[in-house]
């Protein structure tokens, strides 16, 4: 028996960023929202014991369980998918914050290029540029029309950044001042500058000094502590949804936020939709939510999914290339770059946050000419200072063994002695790379699980490779002594282990090309919104959230002009 | 090197008693002794047992270093022994039997990971995927261990086998040529190089990294609240650990 709840303005399916972001700007606007959480309630104070490398980094406690949920995974269309079992290769937040309390805080924007990627790629290379099977489009949105969302979260969000100088315009300063530059991030800058590129300190949520957002809350200085992403932040001095947006949100009085409630259809007559039914994960009780907006606001991989297994859209098909509803996934998950070992250098490497660290833009996106080069798009050159950690750190040269003598005396010596440099860079969508419903293997309700199937391109090996070269010419420019590259697999294994997906619910200018408008609105259900990387055509070179939250706060003024006007599309599409 | 100076004394300690274990077990062999010597390679405290002298009347017993999981005394030896293979004792410092490693292992396939409670565990399994869980997995790798050194050595035990021929072993382990029923040697040999590691560097609540031993001798210092102060330090500064026991919340 379902329990049928009154009506209210707007539901939202989980709150991490993009649900806190719609539940404070729609309630600060005066509409009612509920907040569904399949997880639990937290606040900082959950934090308190949390410096613990075991719990949190390798048995991923913040993470959602795979007992009762999971997503299967395959290589190609002709193989079998199996089931993602281990709980550390999938990392998916679950719980108030979602992603957003376990992140590390990178906050790096895209470039114009990327909103605008086929056009401009025509138009300097012409279209055979654009590798065979590679399915890049235009975003139906430009760098110039969401850059005042970009600066909107950057503001609620505290950031603390330095400015690219290779990045797009800014119409504002970053609100607080960078993260410190230790020693390694100096002979960072030094050895970039002296190769004639463009460094700058990495923009992040770990905020420098004490700061209050324009909805009042207040974020904490950062410590260095090192226990960032994977971990919840106890001095609140981390931009999560629990210390921003979702206080904002309860502070109108308008918000109601529901845990262990996991949504699990959106009710759909044909047209529009009327609201959502959830269940009790406690209870197993199940209740219908009525509202005037359904917003999908869980991680790519359940917005998907919902939308699947409520009949919405229709499936995008690889061999017919029809259907819109799981094109275009991408997995940004593989880090590469090279390795420094130094004989004469002991850095105090257990200093860290999710992002201290430099980087430089000068080989990403169309920064560069490609004119002679056999890929498109880049990727940017990076150093992370983390803190290391003892049981993910054990660094040893190359051709020593991983275990035994050799293993624990080379371990111990270049513990503080290693730097490493890597590449994010952008991961493009391919024709062949989707998400649908896994024919065999179900979730504890009987529901099927989401099905990837993804693999490595040439076309990312050839980028990759490129890129890796670039690493290793910054560590060996920084004077290390010996200098490993971290190659990549020839195959993508199925470790999804950075909560970086995209795609499945892909945005444009046309219902020909997108299952959602720039205002993150379904085509084809005006009352529908499905905020989130779902929407990203193809995977940036960078984390996420910035470009994700950016998209969200633009879907909230389209949900307030769709409740004022009463319904309708909110943009004409383009043929 | 000065923190290393610091700690030889311990050391020697250690490495007598080492040497004492592995000749014990050299002479002794398999079978007889069970419970009392396994507690002493399982690294229970220091006892007085055979650096008496100053320390006769006051013993102290760790009772951390109390079996959940392993009930078979040879299954845990050559846990231990395995354990001590991938992170040796050495001028470094201890190794993973002194920091409590095998005694970590055994709480952990004990605790919900044994059981892999947070996995997905449905079936089917397909071809390569392993259908047991962690507590199957390292049961029936140790035992395979003492099975392999049993046929290969006439009989002798993994625990009592040279250096050399244990490490010969845990290679085919590693490299997947040895049969192990539903899932292959190579998983099992990274499982337990992975949670040997965690032994001897995770917090030490876990039963592992002993008096923070492990944390010490890599000079990590812990649950540190705040780096703050560190920041424009050019020069390494080496700060005495904290564990979460240690914190007062």
């Amino acid at each position: 028996m379902v329990t049928k709840l009154p009506k209210v303005d707007v539901v939202t399916t989980g709150m991490g960023w993009t649900g806190g972001i719609v539940a404070a700007e729609l309630t600060k606007a005066g509409y009612k929202v509920v907040g569904l959480e399949r997880g639990v309630e937290r606040s900082i104070e959950d934090y308190l014991h949390g410096h613990d490398e075991l719990k949190y980094n390798v048995r991923k406690e913040l993470m959602q369980k795979l007992t009762k949920d999971t997503i299967t995974f395959r290589n190609t269309l002709d193989d079998e998918a199996k089931p993602v079992r281990d709980e550390g290769a999938l990392v998916v937040g679950t719980g108030t914050g979602g992603g957003g309390a376990h992140w590390g805080g990178q906050t790096y924007r895209y470039f114009p290029y990327d909103f605008e990627i086929r056009s401009k790629t025509i138009e300097k290379y012409g279209e055979s540029k654009i590798p065979e099977g590679v399915t890049i489009q235009d975003w139906g949105i430009t760098y110039d029309e969401i850059e005042p969302y970009y600066s909107k979260f950057e503001q609620m969000a505290g950031i603390s950044g330095e400015v690219d100088p290779l990045a797009g315009p800014r119409s504002i300063d970053y609100p607080t001042p960078p993260l410190k530059k230790l020693q390694q991030m100096k002979m960072f800058h030094e050895a970039a500058e002296n190769l004639g590129y463009h460094p700058f300190v990495v923009p992040t949520a770990n905020v420098s000094e004490a700061y209050t957002n324009p909805d009042g809350q207040t974020l904490n200085a950062c410590q260095y502590c090192s226990f960032c992403g994977s971990y919840g932040c106890e001095y609140g001095a981390k931009a999560d949804p629990i210390v921003t947006v979702i206080p904002t949100a309860k502070k109108t009085g308008n918000f109601e936020l529901r845990t262990h409630s996991l949504v699990t259809r959106v009710l759909y007559d044909g047209t529009k939709v009327t609201g959502v039914l959830y269940k009790d994960t406690r209870t197993g009780e199940e209740f219908e939510q009525p509202a005037d907006v359904v917003v999908l606001t869980s991680y790519i991989f359940n917005n998907v999914r919902l939308l699947l297994l409520s009949g919405i859209g229709e499936q995008y098909n690889p061999k017919t290339g029809k259907g819109m509803i799981g094109k275009n996934y991408t997995d940004h998950h593989t880090i590469t770059g090279a390795i420094g070992y130094f004989e004469e250098k002991k850095f105090n490497s257990y200093i860290g946050t999710g992002s201290l660290g430099s980087a430089y833009n000068d080989f990403n996106a169309d920064n560069f000419d490609h004119s002679n080069l056999d890929f498109i798009h880049g990727g940017q050159i990076e150093m992370h200072l983390f803190g290391n950690e003892p049981i993910a750190n054990n660094p040893v040269p190359m051709g020593t063994p991983n275990w035994g003598k050799e293993f624990k005396k080379n371990s111990l010596h270049y513990y503080y002695r290693t730097l490493s440099v890597v590449s994010q860079r952008a991961i493009l969508p391919h024709k062949n790379h989707y998400l649908d419903l896994d024919p065999t293997y179900t979730d504890d309700n009987g529901d099927p699980l989401i099905r990837v199937t993804f693999d490595y391109t040439d076309h990312d090996h050839k980028r990759n490779e490129f890129l890796v070269g670039k690493c290793e010419e910054l560590v060996k420019e920084m004077g290390a002594d010996i200098v490993d590259t971290i190659p990549m697999a020839e195959h993508f294994g199925g470790r999804f282990t950075f909560q970086h997906d995209g795609g499945g619910v892909i945005m444009g200018d046309s219902p020909k090309n997108s299952a959602v408008n720039n205002y993150m609105q379904m085509w084809d259900v005006d009352n529908l919104f499905v905020c989130g990387a779902s929407a990203f055509p193809h995977f940036g070179p960078t984390n996420p959230t910035p470009t994700m939250a950016a998209l969200t706060y633009r879907a909230t003024e389209g949900i307030i002009e769709f409740l004022k006007n009463g319904g309708g599309q909110l943009i004409t599409p383009k043929n | 090197m000065s923190e290393q100076e610091k700690k030889s004394p311990i050391l020697d300690k250690r490495s007598s008693r080492r040497t004492f274990i592995k000749n014990s077990g050299l002479t002794v062999g398999g079978l007889v002794l069970g419970g009392a010597l396994g507690s002493l390679i399982g690294g229970k405290t220091e006892t007085s047992t055979h650096t008496a002298g100053n320390e006769t009347s006051h013993t102290t017993i760790d009772y951390s270093d109390t079996r959940l999981f392993f009930v078979r005394q040879k299954d845990f030896e050559a846990l231990s022994a395995a354990t001590e293979l991938i992170y040796p004792e050495d001028d470094n410092g201890p190794g993973a039997v002194a920091l409590g490693a095998p005694y970590f292992i055994d709480k952990q396939l004990a605790s919900p990971w044994g059981t892999n409670a947070d996995d997905y565990r449905k079936g089917p399994f397909k071809k390569g995927e392993v259908p047991l869980n962690n507590s199957e997995i390292f049961l029936q790798g140790v035992r395979k261990l003492n099975e392999v050194a049993e046929k290969e050595h006439d009989g002798t035990l993994f625990k009592d086998l040279t250096e050399e021929q244990q490490i010969a072993i845990l290679t085919s382990f590693q490299n997947g040529e040895v049969e192990i029923e539903l899932v292959s040697s190579a998983v099992f040999f990274s499982s337990l190089r992975a949670a040997t590691l965690q032994g001897c560097f995770s917090d030490p609540l876990y039963g592992g990294n002993k008096d923070m031993a492990g944390w010490k001798m890599k000079e990590f210092p812990g649950a540190q609240m705040s780096y703050t102060s560190y920041l424009d330090k050019e020069e390494f500064v080496l700060i005495e650990p904290i564990s979460l026991g240690g914190h007062k919340h």
